[in-house]
């Protein structure tokens, strides 16, 4: 029985693995768009098929790396991923890498997995100078704006007491 | 013996805590994902401890420069309120790294100003009692959300006694790349992690305070004793608050 479903799932990896070679031959050599800075690359960080197969476990192993360790020079990262694969429109603007078409939605969307990356991370490359979002105001700071900011004319009202907790109070002292 | 024993016992925890490790690294081990070694594995060391020092007294009434430093830094301007969403709500929802507190004496009227972030716990609250190991400490002590694990059960927001964490509520449409944010999940101040680990020596609250002229934020490494945050924190009296949890802040307070 075992050896069966064995058998079976071997078969269907061929199959499936067969029929993915013949779908990208049909649709095109690479899923990588044109005005990405990637079309001008010769490959990607490591080649194209290990990459096909393997970005998924690279990704969630080097963002542990990143995350938890604090390691950033890693060879995968999702923000390398966007920042080589968004393609810039005639305006010059950055499409994001999960829109409709664009490199990381075209083949998600054709072997209909789910892309979640996108719900927290940022889409398109980060631009740094000009009208840059990063550095995005939007007029004079207001302080009621912000949530539980107490607001300067009704100070905490505290007891010596409670002020007392905020003091250190030193353990045996 | 200890004499509020309703404080968590430390070293029976840390004893606890190696024995876990210590089984898990055998069973895990194997199933490790075997990839070429592809960086330079200096990450957050355990010889430094990140933290900072703050001077009350320097902290200007109604100066909010570190809070718009800080919501600038994390890309927190870039949330937009969601639409139809009330005044109330939006206040009480968005999220919020560092906030002031002004703090009024009621028997000698004295008002004292502080800023208020994450506290970067030795033995965080937020961390014990997160189900899925989301909140943790690194190495070099910041503490940190890891939003690829966290459910967002706000468990450690109810944990925390100073109120840092905050809670995505909504949808997030643009974010920084060095500040990841999307729904369901917890976030709080992570000392500018980013900044600390690119060999930057300041958080963005310390450079707006600084270059609006009052120098009440003073970051560092509490390990060396030849850092500037040292030397302060030596030459000076200093406080935790709330001391009497015993959780050994990395972020102190001078003139409260
Ligand atoms: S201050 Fe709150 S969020 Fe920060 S480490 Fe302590 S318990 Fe956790
Ligand atoms: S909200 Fe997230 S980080 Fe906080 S306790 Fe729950 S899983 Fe952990």
């Amino acid at each position: 029985m075992n050896r069966l479903t064995g058998i079976r799932r071997f078969a269907g990896v061929l199959v499936g693995g067969a029929l993915l070679l013949l779908s990208t031959g049909v649709i095109s050599e690479t899923a990588v768009t044109k005005g990405s800075k990637a079309a001008g690359l010769d490959s990607c960080v490591a080649p194209t098929a290990v990459m096909r197969r393997n970005h998924m476990d690279f990704l969630k192993h080097d963002r542990n790396m990143t995350v938890r360790k604090g390691i950033r020079d890693t060879q995968y990262s999702l923000a390398e991923c966007v920042g080589c694969h968004a393609e810039k429109d005639n305006a010059g603007a950055y499409k994001p890498v999960n829109a409709e078409g664009q490199f990381c939605s075209s083949c998600h969307s054709y072997v209909a997995v789910n892309l979640s990356c996108f719900q927290c991370h940022r889409k398109t490359p980060e631009v740094k100078s000009g009208s840059g979002t990063a550095m995005k105001s939007d007029g004079p700071f207001q302080p009621e704006s912000l949530g539980l900011l107490q607001s300067p004319d009704q100070p905490v009202l505290l007891n010596r007491d409670e002020l007392a907790r905020l003091h250190a109070t030193v353990k045996g002292d | 013996m200890s004499c509020n024993s309703d404080q968590p016992d430390m070293n029976r925890r840390e004893f606890l805590g190696k024995s876990v490790l210590a089984a898990t690294a055998t069973v895990v081990a194997p199933g490790v994902m075997l990839t070429v070694a592809n960086a330079s594995e200096e990450g957050a060391s355990s010889a430094v401890r990140w933290g900072m020092l703050i001077d009350t007294n320097k902290c200007a009434d109604g100066c909010t420069a570190c809070v718009d430093a800080c919501n600038k830094e994390n890309g927190i301007d870039l949330m937009q309120r969601p639409a139809g969403q009330a005044d109330e709500m939006w206040n009480a929802q968005r999220p919020q790294w560092v906030r002031k507190v002004k703090l009024r004496d009621k028997q000698t009227g004295e008002i004292s100003n502080l800023p208020m972030m994450c506290q970067h716990c030795e033995h965080p609250p937020c961390v014990d009692v997160c189900p899925t190991g989301a909140s943790f400490k690194r190495a070099d002590g910041i503490v940190m959300v890891d939003r690829h694990t966290c459910i967002g059960c706000r468990y450690c927001m109810m944990a925390c006694p100073y109120k840092a964490r905050s809670f995505i509520h909504q949808d997030v449409a643009e974010q920084l790349t060095g500040t990841p944010r999307g729904k369901g999940c917890v976030e709080s101040c992570n000392l500018c992690v980013g900044r600390i680990d690119a060999g930057n020596s300041t958080t963005a609250c310390q450079d707006a305070c600084n270059k609006d002229g009052h120098q009440a934020i003073l970051f560092g490494d509490l390990k060396n004793p030849e850092s500037a945050i040292a030397k302060a924190l030596k030459a000076e009296s200093s406080h935790q608050i709330r001391a009497d949890l015993e959780l050994n802040t990395g972020v102190r307070y001078t003139n409260i």
